[in-house]
């Protein structure tokens, strides 16, 4: 029976994947996203594709909120940066100058992964002075400032909506059977970025962001700079943040201010305390089950609307309703979110049968 | 030379004076040990010393630096550590963390290489690592290493605080009642890791301590001080003869075990 884990080098004490039951639980994972293309139709490719999107933002959020602790609301916008960002430089940026020409696309979602960075710094400015309550406040203005700079630069952003030219990788139209293609991209990089993020909190700067979320005073005594740390722990996570806004506006190919409301930084927010607050693992299991349960509601719907026909008209509402109650219930149950339960599972059987 | 002067400083809370023209040179090598009672303006001191709070006048001078524009990050890397009376351990993280923020000021890699946790940034986590291990293995905290320290005994967590602030590899260490709470057996531990850390690390320590007996064995030098004045200085020998000390603190206190 497996009664620890044991090391003899510091280096094996500090690999991902200790045991050989966890090697084995990722190539399962691995595996089953080989697999699940070749099995799965487009709308759930589709599904796939949004969680793997949701994810790579939701780790931004997470980075930021979770394990830095100053709170966001901004972050709708800040997906909006990215995505704009990424349309123009592709495009119409070159247009606008009377070019035709436009920046690769890997070089694009790359540039406006930065430039959000830098927008991100730049919002994340007055957390030298403002904690809780307040950051939220003004992170709240920077979501309407961008929001409404969006809106009222027509030129530049198509206003109400905007077309990108279909996304081209070394000659390939990724559009084209988009689900399909758009997934082989958008798993291999949530991947990468989930393996970054592991990897930070790992790590010097990594630790020195949980410091600051967990004490200040104490973190500045040891030498930690607060105000480059946290501009630094907004760079970071705007940084994922706008590779996400970026990712979904090639995907999509037509984006609009609307997406990138408060809403959406409400929905994040929401992911990041289901999965579970300063876990990246969490931040995917919640980036998944927001995305799911909409859909899931819907096909539930469906299948009861011959008993009651008017299910239909009342989705959107229930939807609504089962987002809120889900937030609640685990703000109250299980504050540390999807990815304790997970944890607090994996435990009961690590030890079976003498679980106790 | 001295190693820290603290030279004629005042500090004031709007109406209350916290500390009250007080000057103390602190030697090399020493075990130098703060004691008054209640609200004297001990942690106030070491705020002044670690940079938290800047005094409205005097001076504070750490081997040859004028500390007054210092940040207390600054301070940190002059070779200053503390750990703090009402434990500000970060609460999320395992011991072991704890301590490896302890290494942040000797450590180097950013951002990137952190991501990639390959090369550099691997090799640095490593050597940081065994530096780490040692003071764990130091202060007998091995069987809790990963554990998350909100989760600790308090006497516990009261030895990963000196822990965390002996990984910064300090030249002077500030000790604010690293013993209150604990019962004899936790405290004469703890006394024993002061001694060592001063004379097998050669650390210097300034030490707030309430328990007078600790305060006379370990400590070369003593203050007293009392509603932020200073009131005596000196051997602890010559602290405990002295009259002032005696009608004003020692006479009723140096009976009464402190309960914090
Ligand atoms: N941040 C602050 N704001 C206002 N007053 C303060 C502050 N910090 C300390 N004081 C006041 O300064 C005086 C000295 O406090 P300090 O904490 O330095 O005492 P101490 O000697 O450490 O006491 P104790 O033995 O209880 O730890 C007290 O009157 C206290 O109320
Ligand atoms: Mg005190």
């Amino acid at each position: 029976m497996q009664s620890g884990v044991f090391h003899t080098t510091y280096g094996k004490d500090m690999a991902l994947q200790q045991s050989s039951w966890q090697k084995w639980r990722l190539g399962l994972v691995l595996a089953a996203l080989l697999i699940f293309p070749f099995v799965a139709d487009n709308s759930q490719l589709y599904l796939a594709n949004t969680i793997a999107i949701a994810a790579i933002g939701a780790i931004g959020l997470n980075i930021l909120v979770g394990f830095t602790g100053q709170i966001s609301l901004g972050q709708g916008a800040f997906l909006g940066v990215g995505a704009y960002a990424s349309a123009l430089f592709t495009g119409r940026l070159f247009e606008l100058f009377g070019g035709t020409g436009g920046t690769p696309f890997l070089v694009s979602i790359l540039l406006a992964a930065l430039f959000t960075a830098l927008v991100g710094t730049l919002f994340g400015l007055p957390s030298l002075r403002l904690k809780g309550l307040y950051l939220a406040i003004a992170t709240l203005a920077a979501q309407q400032i961008i929001i409404w700079i969006i809106t009222h630069t027509p030129k530049l952003t198509g206003g109400e909506s905007f077309s990108l030219r279909p996304t081209l990788l070394f000659g390939l139209n990724m559009n084209q059977n988009g689900d399909f293609r758009f997934y082989w991209l958008l798993i291999p990089i949530a991947i990468l970025v989930t393996l970054a993020a592991t990897n930070l909190f790992r790590t010097r700067v990594g630790r020195s962001f949980v410091a600051v979320r967990d004490r200040d005073i104490a973190a500045e005594v040891m030498g930690i700079n607060l105000f480059r740390t946290k501009l630094l722990a907004f760079a970071v996570s705007s940084f994922f943040v706008g590779l996400a806004g970026a990712l979904l506006a090639h995907y999509r190919l037509v984006i609009s201010p609307d997406r990138f409301e408060i809403g959406t930084s409400i929905s994040f927010l929401a992911m990041i305390i289901i999965g579970g607050m300063g876990s990246i693992a969490g931040s995917i299991y919640g980036a998944a089950f927001i995305t799911l349960l909409p859909a899931l509601i819907e096909s539930l719907g469906r299948q009861v609307s011959n008993i009651y026909p008017n299910i239909d008209t009342m989705l959107p509402y229930i939807q609504q309703g089962a987002f809120g109650l889900v937030i609640i219930l685990f703000l109250i149950f299980e504050p540390e979110g999807l990815a304790k339960v997970w944890h607090n599972i994996k435990n009961y059987f690590n030890l079976w049968p003498f679980s106790y | 030379m001295a190693q820290l002067s603290v030279d004629d400083i005042t500090l004031r809370f709007g109406g209350v004076t916290a500390i009250a023209n007080v000057s103390l040179t602190i030697e090399p090598g020493q075990i130098y040990a703060i004691i008054g009672p209640n609200g004297a303006g001990k942690t106030s001191l070491l705020n002044c010393i670690s940079g938290v709070y800047k005094p409205q006048h005097g001076r504070l001078v750490f081997e040859g630096q004028d500390m007054a524009s210092l940040r207390p990050y600054d301070i940190a890397r002059l070779g200053i550590a503390r750990a703090f009376q009402n434990i500000a351990l970060f609460r999320g993280m395992t011991v072991l963390d704890n301590l490896l923020v302890g290494r942040h000021i000797h450590m180097r890699s950013g951002v990137l290489s952190g991501m990639a946790f390959w090369g550099r940034a691997r090799r640095e986590e490593i050597e940081h690592r065994e530096i780490v291990e040692d003071i764990i293995d130091f202060l007998e905290i091995e069987a809790i290493r990963k554990q998350t320290v909100g989760s600790l005994a308090y006497g516990l967590r009261k030895r990963v605080e000196v822990g965390r602030a002996l990984a910064m590899a300090p030249k002077l260490l500030l000790l604010d009642e690293p013993m209150a709470g604990m019962n004899a057996e936790e405290k004469e531990d703890m006394a024993r890791f002061i001694i060592d850390i001063n004379q097998e690390r050669g650390i210097t320590c300034i030490l707030i301590e309430h328990d007078m007996s600790v305060v006379m064995d370990l400590s070369d030098q003593v203050a007293v001080l009392d509603f932020g004045r200073k009131l005596a200085e000196g051997t602890p020998d010559e602290v405990k003869a002295n009259p002032e000390v005696i009608k004003a603190y020692l006479g009723e206190e140096l009976a009464i075990e402190h309960v914090e």
